[in-house]
């Protein structure tokens, strides 16, 4: 046995451009396939992190994911508005301990404009039990204050004392600047790995000094501006805003609050429970991810075919080879191990090298696609699943082999000792 | 293994050998009686279709006569099964064919030390310094350049290759060799002392000598010259 594997390994080094271009083609699909396993792994991680030790968060009536997905990771638009009553309301009841408000619709320079409170930085916790920290400065104290995530600071080149001009709208490049209340920064947060970092933040206060000479989502006309200095003097509380973060004081009520907020008179409300409206998540992408897993199977089964084609085509030049061995003493049980051997050393390679690639590259370019997207990978050691997939393949690859094998076993039985070309 | 007395003697021994191809109408080979000696050096002289390759194939013990009785060094391999009769080819039988006998991507010393890897009992037989012992074989038939032995073996002349061929025939001292044809590529000066070379180490090592070939100048120096056509009833006339 170990003599065969020398022999296989020679052989299949002599052969090296067209075994070469085999594994390559089979490690391309490998890692095509541990990639999207990884990609599905982080980004579950990533969003799991993002949010943790708020119980409930509340928005206007729609659907749980659809709340989640606009206010926490700041994916997609709020269709509807809380009022600030309504806000009061529950934030005052006996069984919440903290709100943290959300109000979300401005932007700068394409990264969104959260204005929120002092609570933010007091109760949100990410990666289970983090909290806020200030890379430099400090919170929001003024109207015209801003925090910034640490992606924004960094990609923008910002320091605490800048002066930053908000944009009206979500859009990238949107034209409705609320360029006569410049905000100044007054502390950039650490890396959170969460939406946080890449996002402006601002007092609630703020949000409504902007907005204070709009009508209606129109931008004001000439005669109607309010000055940055006017808008200080008058009463900014706001009227709305777009979701809040809830923490209770004991967790036993959170379904009773929940039910509640579902059943809120006055406005048509939507509470959820980040955890219940995350599996809700993951179970609408989950089809879309085995679509995916579906498709990489196919690619690595395309790659084991191509490993078959080359070793069935490498038998009909390979017959003076058996037949050496044959004449040397090898049984034909070991004309078939040595094609199974090759087959599986074949597999076995390019599993190795797919999953250098997919780990080396998602730890190469977490960050890239981070700044990118926003969607913050983490990286997931490898685990089962991994193992099972790199266990699998091989085991295909050595199944396939078998394919050649025999082809080459029933040769090198019918040759025998005769040379044939 | 099942050994008799007389027997014990003859290197080969074939006793009313018939061998048919799967779905052909006739046999191909068909000898009544045909006897080699221990150490003996028999020319077995025919042309093409007169069974060569299937005589070849039934005394290697890769093809199973359908009747008859095979006889190796003492053993009945017609009786052995697949397995054991290809278990006896790398233990007792050294091969030489015509030409191409060395595995391109193995070294000349990895191409002579193939003997051994099939075979514990050639293994044995060589010692623990493998290596040691095939350049000795080696260099008995004159290759013992450092540099041509650590040459990939397609570079090689023919003469060189079919001499390290031989050199693998007889690592580790089988009973028997058998070389088909293994002459044919080579030119008349190699040719002889390809020959010279081949009677030297098979006397030196006792081995029986079986070489097959359809030229009878090469009859020269063998003990025994025999027409395979007179042997084979089957043979097709040429």
């Amino acid at each position: 046995m170990k003599a065969l594997l020398g022999i296989a390994l020679r052989s299949l080094l002599n052969r090296r451009l067209t075994v070469g271009l085999t594994i390559v083609g089979l490690t391309v699909s490998v890692a095509l396939l541990l990639g999207v396993e990884q990609a599905r792994k982080s980004a579950r991680e990533g969003f799991a992190q993002t949010i943790s030790g708020t119980d409930l968060i509340v928005g206007a009536r729609s659907g749980p994911v659809q709340l989640l997905l606009y206010s926490v990771f700041h994916i997609g638009n709020a269709t509807n508005q809380v009022s600030w009553e309504s806000y009061r309301e529950i934030a005052n009841s006996d069984i919440v301990a903290w709100t943290v408000p959300i109000a979300l619709g401005d932007s700068h320079r394409g990264f969104r404009v959260m204005g929120t409170s002092d609570a933010l930085f007091e109760h949100y916790r990410y990666a289970r039990t983090r909290e806020l920290a200030f890379a430099r400065g400090e919170a929001f104290e003024g109207v015209f204050d801003a925090v910034l995530g640490a992606d924004v600071a960094a990609r923008l080149g910002y320091d605490t004392g800048r002066e930053i001009v908000l944009s009206h709208g979500v859009a990238s490049t949107s034209f409705l600047d609320h360029a006569d209340k410049p905000f100044t920064v007054t502390g950039v947060l650490e890396r959170t790995g969460t939406p946080l970092d890449r996002s402006v933040l601002v007092s609630l206060e703020g949000i409504e000094a902007i907005h204070v000479d709009w009508q209606q989502g129109r931008a004001p006309a000439p005669g109607e501006r309010i000055s940055a200095d006017a808008a200080l003097a008058m009463d900014l509380q706001p009227t709305a805003i777009t979701a809040f973060l809830v923490g209770l004081k004991s967790r036993v009520a959170t379904f009773r609050l929940q039910r509640a907020i579902n059943d809120y008179p006055d406005e048509p409300l939507t509470a959820i429970l980040p955890g219940v409206a995350l599996s809700q998540l993951w179970s609408v992408i989950g089809t879309v991810e085995r679509v995916l897993l579906a498709i990489s199977a196919c690619v690595v089964l395309a790659g084991l075919i191509g490993m078959v084609t080359t070793l069935l085509t490498s038998l009909s030049e390979r017959r003076r080879e058996m037949a050496i061995l044959r004449a040397v003493g090898a049984r034909p049980w070991h004309i078939f191990m040595l094609f199974m051997l090759e087959a599986t050393a074949i597999g076995t390679a390019a599993a190795v090298l797919g999953s250098a690639l997919v780990f080396g590259g998602f730890w190469l370019g977490a960050d890239v696609i981070g700044r990118q997207t926003g969607i913050h990978l983490q990286i997931v050691p490898p685990g089962a699943t991994e193992a099972a997939i790199v266990g699998l393949v091989i085991a295909a690859s050595a199944l396939a082999g078998a394919i050649p094998a025999w082809r080459a076993y029933r040769t090198s039985l019918a040759d025998g000792l005769a040379i044939r070309l | 293994m099942p050994e008799t007395g007389s027997a014990d003697t003859a290197a080969v021994t074939l006793r009313d050998v018939r061998f048919t191809w799967p779905r052909a109408s006739g046999p191909v080979l068909d000898i009544a009686s045909f006897s080699v000696p221990r150490g003996e050096r028999v020319f077995l002289c025919g042309p093409s279709g007169s069974g060569k390759s299937t005589l070849l194939g039934v005394i290697g013990g890769v093809l199973q006569p359908g009747q008859g009785e095979v006889r190796v060094l003492g053993t009945d391999i017609g009786r052995l099964s697949p397995a054991a009769r290809d278990h006896f080819r790398a233990d007792q039988v050294g091969l030489v064919f015509q030409q191409f006998n060395l595995l391109p991507y193995l070294g000349v010393v990895d191409n002579v030390l193939l003997a051994t890897r099939f075979s514990a009992r050639r293994a044995a037989a060589v010692g623990h310094d493998a290596a040691a012992a095939a350049h000795a074989c080696l260099g008995a038939l004159g290759l013992e350049d450092a540099r041509l032995l650590q040459a990939p073996v397609t570079d090689l002349s023919v003469g060189q290759q079919q001499r390290v061929a031989v050199a693998r025939a007889l690592l580790g001292a089988p009973g028997l060799v058998i070389a088909d044809e293994p002459t044919s590529a080579l030119d008349a000066d190699a040719r002889s002392a390809f020959m010279d070379l081949l009677f030297r180490e098979c006397a030196r090592t006792g081995a029986t000598l079986l070489f097959v070939s359809h030229d009878r100048a090469l009859a020269q120096g063998f003990d025994r010259v025999v027409e395979l056509p007179e042997l084979n009833r089957a043979a097709v006339p040429a």
